[in-house]
């Protein structure tokens, strides 16, 4: 390490000095400055990871792109060839240092490992990860803690809609989505007809409605207000259109609101089938 | 009559021994294709799906159309001349190895066996499929002007979405090995052909017709799924599905014939002296390409045909109600998804490495390191595909693993950022146009992959996955690398193929307005999949029109470069002509010490390569290859 700087030259030591120095400057600024402002903005736990993520990974992104401004406008604006001089020069012909790309590999390898590494940490800090549509921890899989408790909302994707499902509350289903402040909730998404993606943005979820299957998602909001649902997989002709708007209200406003659609969907819930995972669609056969 | 007349190196294509007219050969294999697809869908579809019960229902036969298209397609191959040369060879009777060689424009609408004449084919081909995707890719923008359907429905949107996604990840799977490694790796190689001159013209033949039926879709109304082509929707789909498992089962397996056929030409065509070490690393590119062609495609194919059968024959594979899974689907279609990816990539990082060895007039810094990033990406590509499938409920533990083997990948790319800078440093840096395309690959290829970042870490994919900020993603390599590589290489190369300059005032009016509109157009992308904007979507959060107007404008302006594109061929090609000097960029390669364009063999006799590629800085550096009559001709001994 010191040899080659010793032997790195004047050029490319002040070179890397500029680099650090203007590494060392930006990515604070970047992670204080810009961190706050990034998606998904931290309206649940889970967000909050996320949104720590994205600005941790800005900052570690910073010094990469430092790095490769200085190092090619360098060499871009210097190493030209003069329009003057008449005669095609040659370059001197380098053809590589060992040590240099064994620096290059150690400094990316290291990189990368920490890249992946805090990657991997960051699915797991608290109690319900920050994956979002998967379980939270992805070494043991553990169930959450607050998982006997929390509050089991099943979403169904159909084409192009999205229903919502209450098991706790006689299995009502609605067409909107209220769910209660700082309560664990437990989403269980699957789809009766193609693959879709319950993308509820703010919230920081997104998990797969796949066909016969069950992707679930925990996630516990902390703010009261709107957020957006979309679907993120597209699905056929409607797709831009399947969204729509859920609330994070109190927990007396979710009571409230809960009650009056048990009582206005109570001839539709007593139709339905007793609280599954998974809605099988029909056999169907299309062929010839 | 001499030895080598006896036994020439170009095994002919000569399957009609008389033309009658110009085009004889396209003429009548058309004229065969569609009577191939009158047999196959009306007589042997309709028999076989007159007797199941379940098609009655159906209103549309999926079964008449697939027999239809496949009986299409051979008989078209068929009337091209393809089996004539294996069936008299299985008959016994004596092959007559001489092509008729008319030169001339005629040769590119035939099955002709020079790579030369596949390549510029594959030129031809590209460019056309690349502007009309491109042009789809303007309705989308018009569209998304406005949040709601405005100027296409829903339906035209989602079907311009599709056939988009689906024609450029078809073409451009073969944008630079097509055009240019068909050309310019036998001549690298200082050999006269490929290995299997025929299979590289059935490679090419394989891609209008997959071509056309992909593009027959439109008027069978179109296919939904975007160029994923999700199973349980693809089975939902009308008959425009179809089009897509077809062409895209023909594609994959051209790209499985480029890639073995690359790999055999490389390891068996070399010249006396070529070793290893003395590879243009071009070369080295589309060696790595080949094996990733060549064990991925064929996944693509039992792929496609798995959907087809759930489709035709009642099978169930990916359909829920049956015991199948989509999972399944999505597993098997990434698994030749993602090594896909670095097919288009690397050979694009090939042409520019090349260029920018020749426009900084240094040799290649650290030609190993380059070749350890062609295998390693190339290895490490089989195994990143879950990395598409963070958040469909896959097992959670897999996260970790491909999180790591995703972002491992940056390793060996980032060995390609160090050699261009250690080939540019203390250079004597020439900006024409093939190297501005060439830089340009570097800025777009560095964005892609920072945004990839935010991809391949599953909490932040959690918002990034799905939305326009893996579009944003994906084009900046893609488009970004990929097409900005293939530019660099048409301007560079245009003429060793025509013997003809393009304007290069032209190229940098081009280069400056593709460049700055590119990326005023896919780093907004970025911003608006991150707040929270589906991609695929036909309508969208009003609040994000203003940044979609932005892109959309600034997407115009990308189609206003390829207006100067195509104005620059026709000015270059037909009214200017300004004849090339013969080496114009004062290169060291191989392929300029022949003439332009260069003769039908190649080489008269076999050369000798003498010297590593990019001798430059070198005092008396030798030219690499000696080209004449050195050594005693091996032909026909």
């Amino acid at each position: 390490m010191i040899g080659l700087w010793n032997r790195a030259g004047p050029l490319i030591r002040r070179l890397i000095v500029i680099w650090l120095v203007v590494s060392a400057i930006t990515s604070p600024i970047l992670y204080f400055l810009l961190g706050p402002h990034l998606p998904p903005f931290g309206m649940s736990d889970v967000s909050g990871f996320q949104a720590f993520d994205n600005a941790v990974m800005v900052s570690i992104v910073d010094p990469v792109i430092v790095f490769l401004v200085v190092f090619f406008g360098y060499a871009l604006v210097n190493f030209r060839h003069h329009r003057g001089s008449a005669a095609l020069e040659d370059g001197p012909p380098l053809r590589g240092d060992g040590r240099t790309i064994a620096l290059w590999i150690t400094v990316t390898g290291l990189m990368v490992g920490f890249l992946a590494g805090w990657g991997s940490y960051e699915l797991w800090p608290g109690e319900h990860g920050a994956g979002g549509g998967q379980a939270p921890n992805p070494i043991t899989l553990a169930v959450p803690a607050s998982a006997s408790t929390a509050l089991q909302v099943q979403v169904i994707g159909e084409q192009w809609a999205w229903t919502f499902r209450f098991p706790a509350y006689g299995g009502v289903e609605t067409t909107d989505l209220e769910l209660p402040v700082n309560q664990t909730i437990e989403f269980h998404v699957t789809s009766i007809d193609v693959i879709h993606s319950f993308w509820a943005y703010e919230l920081g979820v997104k998990a797969d409605a796949v066909p016969g299957t069950e992707n679930i998602a925990f996630v516990e909001p902390l703010q009261t207000g709107g957020f957006s649902i979309r679907c993120a997989e597209l699905c056929g002709l409607w797709h831009g259109h399947m969204s729509t708007t859920g609330h994070v209200v109190s927990n007396s406003a979710f009571q409230t609101w809960i009650t009056g659609q048990e009582a206005q969907w109570a001839p539709a819930t007593k139709q339905l089938d007793p609280y599954s995972p998974v809605y099988h669609e029909q056999p169907e056969y299309r062929a010839g | 009559m001499t030895a080598v007349a006896a036994e020439p190196l170009t095994t002919g294509g000569g399957f009609y021994a008389r033309r009658h007219f110009p085009g004889q050969d396209l003429v009548i294999a058309v004229a065969m294709g569609i009577i191939g697809f009158v047999v196959g869908s009306a007589v042997i579809g309709a028999t076989i799906s007159g007797g199941l019960a379940y098609t009655a229902t159906s209103d549309q036969s999926d079964v008449d159309f697939v027999l239809g298209c496949l009986f299409g397609v051979g008989a078209f191959l068929a009337g091209l001349g393809f089996f004539g040369y294996p069936l008299r060879r299985m008959l016994g009777h004596r092959v007559e190895h001489h092509e008729v060689d008319t030169g001339g424009v005629e040769r590119y609408f035939r099955l002709c066996t020079d790579h030369k004449v596949v390549g510029i084919q594959y030129l031809v081909g590209v460019l056309f499929f690349f502007f009309v995707a491109g042009l789809n890719a303007m309705f989308m923008r018009t569209q998304l002007l406005f949040p709601t359907e405005t100027v296409v429905s829903a339906n035209q949107y989602v079907s311009l979405v599709s056939l988009h996604g689906t024609m450029m990840m078809q073409m451009m799977s073969a944008v630079i090995i097509g055009p240019l490694g068909n050309y310019l790796v036998p001549i690298m190689l200082g050999a006269k052909r490929m290995a299997f001159p025929r299979l590289e013209a059935l490679s090419f033949w394989l891609v209008p017709a997959a071509s056309f039926i992909l593009l027959s879709s439109l008027a069978l109304g179109g296919f939904p799924t975007g160029w994923t082509g999700y199973a349980s929707l693809a089975d939902q789909a009308k008959i425009g599905m179809d089009c897509y498992l077809l062409s895209f089962a023909l594609i994959a397996i051209a790209l499985a014939i480029v890639g073995f056929n690359m790999i055999a030409t490389i390891l068996t065509m070399r010249a006396p002296g070529l070793s290893w070490g003395r590879l243009p690393i071009f070369v080295w590119a589309t060696f790595a390409t080949g094996f990733l062609m060549l064990l991925a495609a064929p996944v693509l194919v039992v792929t496609m045909t798995l959907v087809l059968l759930d489709r035709t024959a009642g099978t169930s594979f990916f359909l829920t109600s049956g015991g199948g899974t989509p999972y399944l689907y999505e597993n098997l279609f990434w698994v030749f998804g993602h090594p896909e990816v670095y097919i288009l990539a690397l050979p694009g990082f090939g042409v520019v490495l090349e260029i920018i060895c020749v426009f900084a007039r240094k040799p290649l810094w650290g030609y190993p390191l380059a070749v350890a990033a062609m295998l390693g990406v190339s290895l490490l590509s089989f195994f990143v595909w879950q990395h598409h499938l963070f958040v469909s409920g896959i097992n959670a533990n897999l996260r970790p693993f491909f999180m790591l083997t995703t972002e491992m990948i940056s390793i060996p790319t980032g060995f390609i950022f160090l050699n261009a800078i250690g080939t540019l440093w203390r250079g004597k840096i020439r900006y024409t146009v093939p190297m501005l395309f060439s830089l340009a690959l570097f800025f777009n290829f560095f964005i892609g992959g920072v945004s990839g970042v935010f991809n391949s870490d599953a909490p932040s994919d959690v918002t990034t996955h799905g939305s326009f900020f893996v579009v944003g993603h994906f084009h900046y390599t893609i488009m970004g690398g990929l097409v900005f590589a293939f530019f660099a290489g048409i301007y560079y190369w245009f003429p060793k193929f025509t013997g003809v300059m393009l304007n290069e005032t032209l190229g940098k009016i081009q280069f400056w307005l593709f460049f700055v509109a590119f990326n005023s157009t896919f780093f907004p992308f970025l911003i608006v999949g991150f707040l929270g904007q589906p991609r695929r979507v036909s309508a969208y959060d009003p609040q994000l029109q203003g940044l979609n107007d932005w892109i959309t404008a600034s997407a115009y302006c990308i189609g206003i470069s390829m207006l100067v594109f195509i104005a620059n061929l026709v000015y270059s090609l037909v009214f200017r002509r300004e004849v090339a000097e013969e080496n114009p960029w004062q290169s060291k390669s191989i392929e300029w010490m022949l003439p332009s364009p260069v003769p039908r063999e190649n080489f008269e006799t076999t050369p000798r390569i003498v010297a590593g590629p990019y001798g430059y800085g070198v005092k008396d550096a030798p030219p690499v290859a000696i080209l004449g009559p050195v050594i005693p001709a091996v032909v026909g001994k």
